[in-house]
């Protein structure tokens, strides 16, 4: 199909209609709105729900309610909105609700800045909620990337009854690029069963929605339980992309806006004759760690990039086990380096740190 | 030659040029403020609580000491400040996204403890800062970016918070005003002067709402956007005094 | 060569949707393309801009920070990005707006009365279609007949008794500038 010039935001609210989204449950914050406001028009001709909420709070327990009846929900916020979201996604994580939550990522923290960043890599990654429970989370580098994504991420959450997060920075939010969003997908609509859907004459049994359990022991089985779904995540879940490693001696980790900027970077390394290559993780929660084993050895340096302050960093060194020399660059607060500036660092660390 | 005073800026404002869009009443709440503020003597001595919304940046505007809140949460910060400061004078400033929805709890309950704090309360039937979403206040048939077709009545009938607040016993006094015209601007200072009145006598909590305009977000000129204020959300949201039982109160709060 | 365009005016101008008939008439003819606004505090000062790259290849770093083409459409955006522009670009400017003139001289210089023009047309909002025209002298990827259904695309249902208008007015921009180069 033809593809049409969309704004990321726009783009995401689409991609989440067509990936079967049921109903949206949000709350303006910047630089989100644009999605919110598409649905506000767009989710009636559909047949489907929108419900601009009092809060993140109340958006959040829409999302758990909605989702605890058996609909494929989606809720989109901010850094900030993010981290008041926190309490239901634990509750939902706790009893095991599938639903999407896309993030927009802007500067902080507190109220921070409106522009691009990453420094809710931890937020994302770890979670902000209480107990043992991961999200999946997804940090697509383009509107294309982030729209398939979107598309599945209903499948996924359903398939794993666990919420999925996309974390985007505001630069992808804002900006528009031409996508196209026909690709054929498979929605595998399956029945929930397990919903508190209002059926319980027809299923003949009472369902629940809960994640109390007052018996340590019961608690006990029950993170057991969700632990063998994140451990089924972590081996079939983990999406990078390889870029250019083959031969590379130093390979930058980014995702994201920052790794658009690793490729143009990338490309001015290998002008110079710099072998320069990248390792893009696509899921930052379970981290791409069959990435970092599928480097060659001719991979001596890892240079993280990051719009944030070594929080992604964290994860790399854990990756990298001590065998490849680490370097670390980064902005924040909603500065975007430039190309030239992550070039300089790249040139740095092959002149002084011995990288033939 | 001789030259007349014909504007004095308040002290109660500093030099710091404000950040609203041309024609925002915004700005001239602010200066009745920062007059009533003055004009009490209460500049070096008030602390002010800035909430999320487009009144963000008013720490940088009031010239008193100032805390910045999260979204919807001043009337909790203010407590804590007023707790621990019972002989200071301790007001937020609040749009109506901020106050009406995210942060509808902490307002009621700051009433519901009678709170010894004053609310400056701005009503402009929309979400200014994020770029005019629809707020609980915004008017039925009223086009906003999240109720494009208007806002219809599954979307709730427009809020109204002085009303509602009056059946909290705490609440000791509010009143809703305007200024759209220089006559109700000076109604409207008279009412911010009883506030802080009652806060000065520890007569507990007060609130003041402003029928406030938006010209960017409601997409008029400033002077059809005051005309709005006054044909079409007056008469929704009726002026006056809602709630007064100063004279019931005894100061509560223990020195 | 990548086109990468920096669009810049006070609010009002049309200067976002300028760029964004860039884009959308790249889309159209299958190229490779972004735009990304300013937002946030940025546009509050009235200020906007927005930048646009072009290519037949896919876009990396969609960050433009030194263009190769600048359409100023005042002094303010022309003051703040002028000297970012690459050696031997090109810097269309509103001269109607602009008293100092383009101070690089590595660079192609165009200037263009286009507020007057569009009094001219008694219509101010004509401006960004009259900037419109000029760059379509400098485009590399860009056919006059594509932008033309851009065009017929941005104005229409309710909008389409402009089109005419912003038709004559692109035509315009584009004679002046090439006639003046
Ligand atoms: C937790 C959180 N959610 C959302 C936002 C985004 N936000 C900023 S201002 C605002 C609404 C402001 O509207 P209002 O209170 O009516 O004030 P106005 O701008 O109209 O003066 C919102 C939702 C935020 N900063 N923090
Ligand atoms: S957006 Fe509206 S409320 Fe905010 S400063 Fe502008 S006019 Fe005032």
């Amino acid at each position: 199909m033809a593809k049409v010039l969309m704004k990321g935001n726009e783009a995401m609210a689409l991609a989440a209609i067509k990936g079967g989204c049921d109903a949206f449950f949000g709350y303006p914050i910047t630089p989100q709105n644009e999605l919110p406001e598409y649905l506000s028009y767009h989710m009636q001709e559909h047949g489907k729900i929108f419900v601009q909420a009092e809060s993140e709070v109340a958006a959040i327990n829409m999302v758990y309610g909605a989702a605890g009846a058996g609909a494929r929900v989606l809720t989109s916020s901010s850094s900030p909105g993010i981290a008041l979201k926190q309490e239901g996604i634990s509750y939902m994580a706790g009893s095991e609700l599938p639903a999407v939550i896309i993030n927009v990522m802007r500067g902080g923290p507190g109220l921070g800045s409106i522009q691009p960043s990453q420094a809710d890599y931890n937020q994302v990654t770890r979670g902000g909620g209480n107990g043992d429970y991961h999200l999946l989370a997804y940090a697509p580098e383009s509107i294309q990337e982030a729209v398939d994504i979107i598309k599945d991420a209903f499948r996924v959450a359903d398939k794993y009854r666990n919420p999925v997060m996309v974390a985007i920075d505001g630069l992808i939010g804002q900006m528009m690029e031409p996508v196209d969003l026909d690709k054929p997908i498979d929605l595998d609509l399956q029945s929930k069963p397990w919903a508190a859907d209002g059926h319980g004459a027809k299923r003949g049994k009472n369902n629940k929605i809960l994640s109390l359990f007052l018996d340590t022991k019961d608690l006990e089985t029950h993170n057991l339980k969700l632990k063998v779904k994140y451990d089924q995540m972590v081996s079939e879940e983990q999406r990078y992309e390889l870029v250019q490693t083959d031969d590379a001696e130093l390979v930058i980790v980014a995702y994201g806006s920052m790794a658009r900027i690793a490729r143009s970077a990338i490309a001015m390394a290998r002008q110079k004759g710099y072998r320069v290559g990248m390792l893009r993780p696509i899921t930052l929660w379970p981290y791409p760690v069959q990435g970092f084993e599928a480097l060659a050895s001719n991979v001596t340096h890892l240079l993280t990039a990051e719009m944030s302050l070594g929080q992604m960093h964290q994860d790399v060194l854990i990756a990298n086990e001590g065998q490849r020399q680490t370097h670390w660059f980064g902005r924040t607060g909603g500065v975007v380096p430039s190309a030239d500036e992550l070039f300089d660092v790249i040139e740095n660390i092959i002149l002084k740190g011995g990288v033939a | 030659m001789s030259t007349k005073v014909v504007y004095e800026p308040t002290k109660g404002l500093t030099d710091s040029p404000l950040s609203y869009c041309p024609g925002c009443t915004h700005g001239i709440i602010h200066k009745l403020v920062g007059e009533v503020l003055e004009e009490q003597n209460l500049i070096g001595e008030s602390i002010g609580v800035a909430s999320v919304g487009c009144s963000v940046m008013s720490y940088e505007f009031f010239n008193c000491d100032m805390q910045q809140a999260p979204h919807g949460r001043a009337p909790a910060v203010a407590t804590g400040i007023k707790r621990v400061k019972p002989n200071h004078t301790v007001f937020t400033y609040q749009g109506d996204g901020d106050l009406a929805s995210i942060g509808m709890a902490e307002v009621i309950h700051a009433a519901h403890r009678s709170e010894n704090i004053t609310i400056i309360f701005v009503n402009n039937a929309i979400y200014g800062m994020t770029g005019g979403q629809m707020a609980p206040t915004t008017l039925i048939g009223q086009k906003t970016t999240t109720s494009p077709r208007g806002r219809s009545l599954d979307q709730g009938m427009p809020l109204r918070i002085v009303e509602m607040l009056a059946t909290i016993p705490g609440a000791t006094y509010l009143e809703r005003v305007s200024v759209h015209d220089p006559k109700h601007i000076i109604k409207a200072k008279k009412a911010i002067h009883k506030a802080f009145e009652v806060q000065t006598n520890k007569q507990g909590f007060s609130l003041i709402e402003f029928i406030s305009t938006c010209p960017i977000g409601w997409g008029m000129t400033p002077n059809d956007s005051l005309e709005w204020a006054k044909n079409t959300m007056i008469p929704y949201y009726p002026l006056g005094v809602y709630k007064d039982t100063r004279e019931e109160r005894e100061p509560w709060i223990k020195e | 060569m990548d086109q990468r365009i920096i669009v810049a005016g006070f609010g009002g101008q049309g200067v976002m949707l300028l760029g964004q008939v860039l884009s959308y008439t790249a889309t159209a003819l299958d190229l490779h393309t972004v735009w990304i606004p300013s937002y946030g505090p940025e546009t509050r000062g009235g200020t906007a801009n927005c930048s646009v790259i072009i290519s037949d290849t896919p876009i990396h770093s969609p960050l433009v920070e030194y263009p190769n083409i600048l359409l100023a459409l005042n002094e303010p955006s022309l003051r703040k990005f002028e000297n970012k522009v690459t050696p031997g670009g090109v810097i269309i400017t509103n001269s109607s707006l602009i008293k100092d003139h383009v101070f690089r001289d590595d660079v192609t210089v165009i200037e263009i009365p286009a507020n007057d023009m569009a009094l001219g047309l008694e219509n101010l909002k004509t401006v960004n279609m009259i900037m419109l025209g000029a760059f379509m002298t400098q485009s590399t990827f860009l056919s006059e007949e594509a932008i033309h259904k851009t065009l017929e695309k941005t104005f229409s249902g309710a909008k389409a008794a402009l089109l005419p208008l912003n038709q004559q007015a692109l035509a315009m921009g584009y004679e002046h500038a090439r006639s003046h180069a």
